[in-house]
This record gives structure tokens, C-alpha cells and sequence, in this order.
């Protein structure tokens, strides 16, 4: 049992050094008792959906190493009256008293409507939603700026792509899709500024089918790098890989899928979050309602490299990554035009990740080929 | 047979099933490496353990009684229509919709007049399939469900394009419905008003098939739509009615998802409540009244199937085995309807002589 006291320690170091570097100032946690705690993961799809079911699932599953925590889980909950049953359920059947109810859409009417009812229990949901004053103290959002990956896939797939045309098969045009198919390019174009990206809309946020479909039609155009912002990008890169074809990854790690295919790809590392939510429960501090990160705090991380991409790319991705972990990089900097050639962020204006702005962007950049 | 035998048998035969899918499904936990019983026990305190487990299982089942309808009604008029989704997504639309297009009154009048909304929509969508069968012969099976992913998409774009709130960035909604319209819990339940529908609807079926004159008509169109013509029954009409009566009830399953849950319409209502109400009226052989314990059975399993992730780390899909196995052994034991026997110094007086057939 020693030994296991001891790996549980130095995880509680690595994450609540992690936490102290987002947002929240000062979470020490260690000085302070911990008391036990069961905790609910409630994901909208299957836990082993290669995408953003699993990504949440694996930071369940660390969490689970950590002493005095209960993981409960629930997979496949729609996002309907089953899944305020679902939260209460995990409160009053089995004692929950901090709920991690991932999918975006459990958010609004859900989370709203349980969370008022049960004042004693946290509530943090993954999507960035929550605003003080309007939404209940004890709900919070956590969410991550996962453009950055996107960025530096693009960076990479610039380099690998020999038609200078590449693929993004999107689920919906709304603004976090939309933010990832424009930093993808930008990130492409810095290399080449001659490459396109043409993006397909499937329309929702899981049709297996329709991703397919989107990936051939792409590669029958003569695409030969793709990428995707879909709840299982498995589809698009299995698709791919069998066309013979590169592709970045999105959500987790699809590498196992299609090794001879996945460049690199951009993933959450959600561990950094959920710990600081769970520290803050079990020391009770106040909910960290508000929280965001990016790279350099380790809300995400990049996919290993695969064995094709040549020392060149490496080298200028990884220097346009180290800028970011040190906050001397700006994605969306003027100016930048959309692709009808419309000035959307003027000369000399540089937002950063925070930026509202960047919450409601409702366009696509030059080089896009597609429409909002 | 005798009336009363065919009660018996109504009775014992889903039981007998159900056993038997619950030993299947004890197996089924055992090659996992579970405990059956610990499963069982699970099964019976998610879905009926406590008050708030019966409140979990009553308010899953609330829907499926009416996409259920939409099942039950036409296939008593002889029609096999499996498109319901679309005709709750149809109603669903139509209830976000109507305060686009006129001021409604607060409250109750203004709750009525969405839910109307979202009838007459469903009903509509219903009837089209339908109609297509009357007038150009179109299979209304493929058709109700063609019409099914029109609506989806319809709903799709109307809710993401026209009728979207600018607020809903990354969730596309139309605009929530005022708060006095929306539909409340049940006093001090934690169950929405939509379960006070459904049973009213499944009840309602009943006495209409049952007892009135246009009921009857209805299920002789049912039984055979030659001899409904020779006796002068107006067929398309019955069976046009039949269709946009399930369509009402399935429309008015999705104005209430909206009302009662989602308080806008946007791609969440789309979850295929339509469809497990085709499985509900089949399990209940399209009997209005039988949809009531079969949606809540139903309702059940989904409430239980949450407590077994919760409790023992049992997959998601395990709930489904047990559904599997629970309707193929209730549709397998169709095959013992008419065959059971009571032992036979009781049965010997009841025996009826078989007719002989001619020719064969």
C-alpha cells in the first residue's frame, strides 16, 4: 500500500503544479486535508470513441488512481431528461458531490435546471458556457484552447501536403468549429500560402456515414491531407489512411488507427482541469467556476509525431509551439481576411486566446474553400 | 379459445418471456465476470427500487406512450408506419415555431396552443405518408420513414438557419419558449405533466378503437380492407383519419419534449424517441391500452440500465443485451398464443372441434 501512497503523491504534485499554472492562483491542496469524494463522469457517446467521449474518459480513468476519489461513470446519456436523471441519480443513489457532465449540450436546459436543486453538489461541465451572475455559483465551465493543436497540425500537414489541398470535415459552422478550421489553415498557409483547405459540413456532430462519404469526395478532389472536428474522427482517419492519404488527429490520440497515415494531432489533456475542480471540492475551497488553458497550461496537448514527417517540420512546429508555451504566439492577428475578402481583424490588432471576439467568430479565413 | 384463457395468456406469456430474458441476461453478466444477483437486484432498484427510480422509469416512458401511438393507430387500420421520429420532430418544430408567428397568450392558453401546433404538424406529416399510399401507392412503411429524415433535415435547417437564436453560438436553438408556456413537474414530482398526456392519449386510443362506431370501422379496414369496401366503409378516409391521429399523438410527444424539457427546439429532441415506439407498440400488438406498461417497462430498463454503469461498471450496451433478448423471447412466445394448455380435466370441456378446411 506504501507504494501506492507514495505514486499518488507525486501525481497530486504533478497535477496541482499543473493546476497552480492555470488560471487559479494558489491551489496548493497538498497542505490542506483531503477528504474523500465520489465524483460522476457522464459522457454523451461511447468511452471508447477514439474522440471526445474518450478524451474525457481518460481523465476519468486517472482520476481513479488518485486515493480517496470514486469515479462513477455513465456512457451514451442523450441529451434529454435522461440525463438530469442521470446527475441526480449519481447525487442522491450514490453520493456524488461533484459531477463532470462533459457533453456541451448538458449545459442548457440540464446542468440549469439540476444544479438549483442540489446547492451542496459542484457542478463543472466542459464547453465554456458558464457566465457569473447569470448561471447558478455551484455550476462552473471548463473548456480548452485546443486552436493551438489545430495551428500546429496545420503547420505540419503544410509540409506533408503535395497538392497543396487539403480536407477538414466539420460537424456544424459554429464558432468553435469554425475558430479550428481557420487556425488549421492559417497554421498550413504559414507555410505555403498557395495551400487551400476545403471543409465539408456533415451537419451533426456523430454520422459515421456521412464522414465517409465527405473523406472520399475530398480525396477524390485530390486532397491529401486531412483533419476533422467531429465527436470520433475515427471514420475520417481510418477513410483516409485506407485512400492512402495523411491525416491529423482531433479530441485524442487515433494514431493505433492508421499508424503509416497520422501526422500528429491536437488532444485534450483534461486531467488539468478535472484535478483542479477536484482539489478545490475536496479542500473546500470555492468552485473554480471560470476555467481556460491552452498549451502552455496543459489543457492540451499534440499527438506524437509519426515516423514520416521530416526533420523540417518538426523543427518549425515545435519552435512555433515553444512560442506559445512561453505566450509570445498569436493565432488570430491582423490582418487577417475572411475568405470573401473581408477585413475581419484590422492591422495591428492581435487577440489573444481570451478574447470575446474570438467566442462568436462567424467566419471563415482566405484560403477556405466553403461556406458559414 | 375462451375469453378468459386468452387473458390468462396475455398475461402469462410476456411474463414467461421476461423471465426468461432476465436468466439470459443473469448469464450474460456471469461471462463478464459479475455477480447475476448483484444485476438483478440493480435492475429492480434503478428501475422500481425507490421513489426516485419509479419517477426516473414514469418519466422515461412518458414519450414512447405517444411515439408509440404513432405505431399502434395506423397498423390498426392495416398501415405498417415506422416513421413517428419524424412527426415528433415535426411537432417540435411546430411548437418553437408558433410564437415566431403570432403572440401567444400567457400560461395555460399559450401551453394549449403550441401543443395544438404540434399535433396538427405531426398529424400532417402522418397523413402525407398516408395519402401517398391512397392516391399514388406509395409503400408507406419506406415512406414514413423517408418522410422521417426529410424532417430532420427540414428541422435541421430551419433551426440553424431562420429560426436560429443569435444568442445560441454553439448549440444552435431557436428561442426559448416563454417561460409561463413551458410545462412544469407534477407537484412535488420530479415528472413532467408529458406523462399525464401520454396515459390520457393511450386511453383515449382505446375507447375510440373499442367502443365507437368510427373505432370499429377503423379496425375492419384493419382486418380486411375488401370486405370494408363490400360493406360500403369509406377506407381512405378511416385509414387517412387512423394516420393523422398517430401522427397527432407523436407531434404532440415532441412539442412537449420542447415545452417540458428543452424549452427550444434545437438537435437534441432528434434522439430516436420515434423509433424505440415502434418497438413499444409491437411488444404491445399495437393494443392502446398494453403501450402503457410496455413504455414503462421499457422506461424502467433505461432508468436501470443507468444504475448498472454507475454501480458495476457494466457497459452501456448491457442494458441493450437485455432488450434484445427481452423482445425476441416476447415475439418468439407469439408462437405458443392459442397453443397453451390447461391441464386437461379442465381443458377437455373447453376444446372446440377444428373446423375442416376445404381444399387446403
Amino acid at each position: 500500500m506504501k507504494q501506492v501512497a507514495i505514486d499518488r503523491r507525486q501525481f497530486v504534485r504533478g497535477s496541482a503544479a499543473l493546476g497552480a499554472s492555470a488560471l487559479v492562483a494558489g491551489v496548493p491542496g497538498l497542505t490542506q486535508a483531503q477528504s474523500p469524494i465520489t465524483v460522476g463522469f457522464i459522457y454523451v457517446g461511447p468511452r471508447d470513441d477514439f474522440g471526445y467521449n474518450q478524451a474525457h474518459a481518460e481523465s476519468a480513468a486517472a482520476l481513479k488512481k488518485m486515493a480517496g476519489v470514486k469515479v462513477l461513470e455513465e456512457e451514451n446519456v442523450p441529451e434529454t431528461q435522461a440525463v438530469q436523471k442521470s446527475m441526480q441519480g449519481m447525487i442522491s443513489q450514490d453520493g456524488a458531490t461533484l459531477l463532470f457532465p462533459t457533453s456541451f449540450g448538458y449545459f442548457d436546459p440540464h446542468i440549469l435546471s439540476v444544479a438549483p436543486k442540489n446547492a451542496k453538489v459542484r457542478f463543472a461541465h466542459c464547453g465554456g458556457l458558464w457566465t457569473a451572475g447569470k448561471h447558478p455559483a455551484n455550476a462552473a465551465s471548463y473548456f480548452g484552447y485546443i486552436d493551438e493543436g489545430q495551428y500546429l497540425n496545420g503547420v505540419i500537414a503544410g509540409h506533408m501536403s503535395k497538392s497543396k489541398k487539403l480536407g477538414f470535415i466539420a460537424a456544424k459552422p459554429i464558432p468553435q468549429v469554425l475558430r479550428n478550421i481557420n487556425a488549421f489553415t492559417m497554421g498550413a498557409r504559414s507555410v505555403d500560402p498557395k495551400i487551400t483547405t476545403t471543409v465539408i459540413f456533415t451537419g451533426d456532430w456523430a454520422l459515421p456515414v456521412k464522414e465517409a462519404e465527405a473523406t472520399n469526395s475530398l480525396a477524390d478532389q485530390g486532397v491529401d491531407v486531412f483533419t476533422m472536428h467531429v465527436d470520433s474522427p475515427k471514420v475520417v482517419v481510418e477513410t483516409a489512411a485506407r485512400r492512402g492519404k495523411f491525416v491529423c488527429g482531433y479530441h485524442a490520440d487515433q494514431s493505433k488507427l492508421a499508424p503509416q497515415a497520422y501526422l500528429t494531432g491536437a488532444e485534450w489533456n483534461w486531467i488539468t482541469a478535472v484535478t483542479t475542480m477536484v482539489d478545490a471540492a475536496r479542500t473546500g475551497k470555492p468552485h473554480p467556476n471560470f476555467v481556460r488553458g491552452g498549451l502552455k497550461d496543459g489543457f492540451i496537448k499534440t499527438s506524437a509525431y509519426g515516423s514520416m514527417v521530416p526533420a523540417g517540420a518538426r523543427k518549425q512546429a515545435d519552435d512555433i509551439k515553444a512560442r506559445m508555451m512561453n505566450g509570445s504566439f498569436d493565432i488570430f492577428a491582423g490582418e487577417l481576411k475572411d475568405n470573401t475578402g473581408k477585413v475581419v481583424i484590422a492591422k495591428g490588432t492581435a487577440l489573444k486566446q481570451t478574447a470575446v471576439e474570438l467566442e462568436s467568430m462567424n467566419y471563415l479565413v482566405e484560403g477556405v474553400i466553403g461556406k458559414v | 379459445m375462451s375469453r378468459s384463457m386468452q387473458f390468462v395468456e396475455a398475461l402469462v406469456l410476456p411474463v414467461l418471456a421476461l423471465t426468461g430474458a432476465l436468466l439470459a441476461f443473469g448469464l450474460f453478466v456471469v461471462g463478464t465476470g459479475r455477480d447475476p444477483v448483484q444485476a438483478w437486484g440493480l435492475l429492480f432498484l434503478g428501475a422500481f427500487g425507490d421513489a426516485f427510480s419509479i419517477q426516473n422509469t414514469l418519466q422515461r416512458a412518458a414519450p414512447l406512450m405517444l411515439t408509440a401511438l404513432c405505431v399502434a393507430l395506423p397498423a390498426r387500420a392495416g398501415l405498417t408506419v415506422i416513421g413517428g421520429e419524424g412527426a415528433l420532430v415535426a411537432g417540435a418544430l411546430a411548437c418553437a415555431a408558433l410564437p415566431y408567428l403570432m403572440p401567444l397568450p400567457q400560461g395555460a392558453g399559450g401551453t394549449l396552443l403550441v401543443l395544438v401546433a404540434s399535433a396538427l404538424a405531426g398529424a400532417g406529416w402522418i397523413a402525407l405518408a398516408g395519402w401517398l399510399r391512397q392516391w399514388r401507392g406509395v409503400n408507406e412503411t419506406i415512406s414514413s420513414l423517408l418522410l422521417a429524415y426529410l424532417a430532420i433535415n427540414l428541422f435541421k435547417h430551419v433551426v440553424e438557419g431562420p429560426m436560429r437564436d443569435p444568442a445560441s453560438l454553439n448549440k444552435p436553438s431557436t428561442l426559448p419558449l416563454d417561460e409561463s408556456i413551458r410545462i412544469g413537474s407534477m407537484g412535488t414530482m420530479d415528472v413532467h405533466w408529458g406523462l399525464v398526456w401520454g396515459l390520457a392519449a393511450c386511453v383515449a386510443a382505446f375507447i375510440w378503437l373499442s367502443f365507437t362506431t368510427h373505432g370499429l370501422a377503423t379496425r375492419i379496414v384493419g382486418g380486411n380492407r375488401r370486405a370494408a369496401g363490400l360493406i360500403g366503409l369509406p377506407s381512405t378516409a378511416l385509414i387517412l383519419t387512423a394516420c393523422a391521429l398517430g401522427g397527432a399523438a407523436a407531434g404532440l410527444a415532441g412539442g412537449i419534449e420542447v415545452a417540458a424539457v428543452h424549452t427550444a427546439a434545437n438537435a437534441s429532441v432528434i434522439v430516436g424517441l420515434g423509433y424505440t415506439g415502434i418497438l413499444v407498440s409491437f411488444v404491445a400488438r399495437h393494443h392502446p391500452l398494453a403501450i402503457i406498461p410496455v413504455a414503462i417497462l421499457l422506461g424502467g430498463f433505461g432508468a436501470a440500465g443507468s444504475m448498472l454503469q454507475r454501480r458495476m461498471g457494466l457497459p452501456d450496451a448491457s442494458v441493450h443485451v437485455l432488450l434484445g433478448f427481452a423482445f425476441v423471447l416476447v415475439l418468439a412466445a407469439e408462437c405458443w398464443r392459442g397453443r397453451l394448455r390447461l391441464p386437461r380435466w379442465l381443458s377437455a370441456r373447453a376444446a372446440l372441434p377444428v373446423p375442416a378446411r376445404e381444399g387446403a
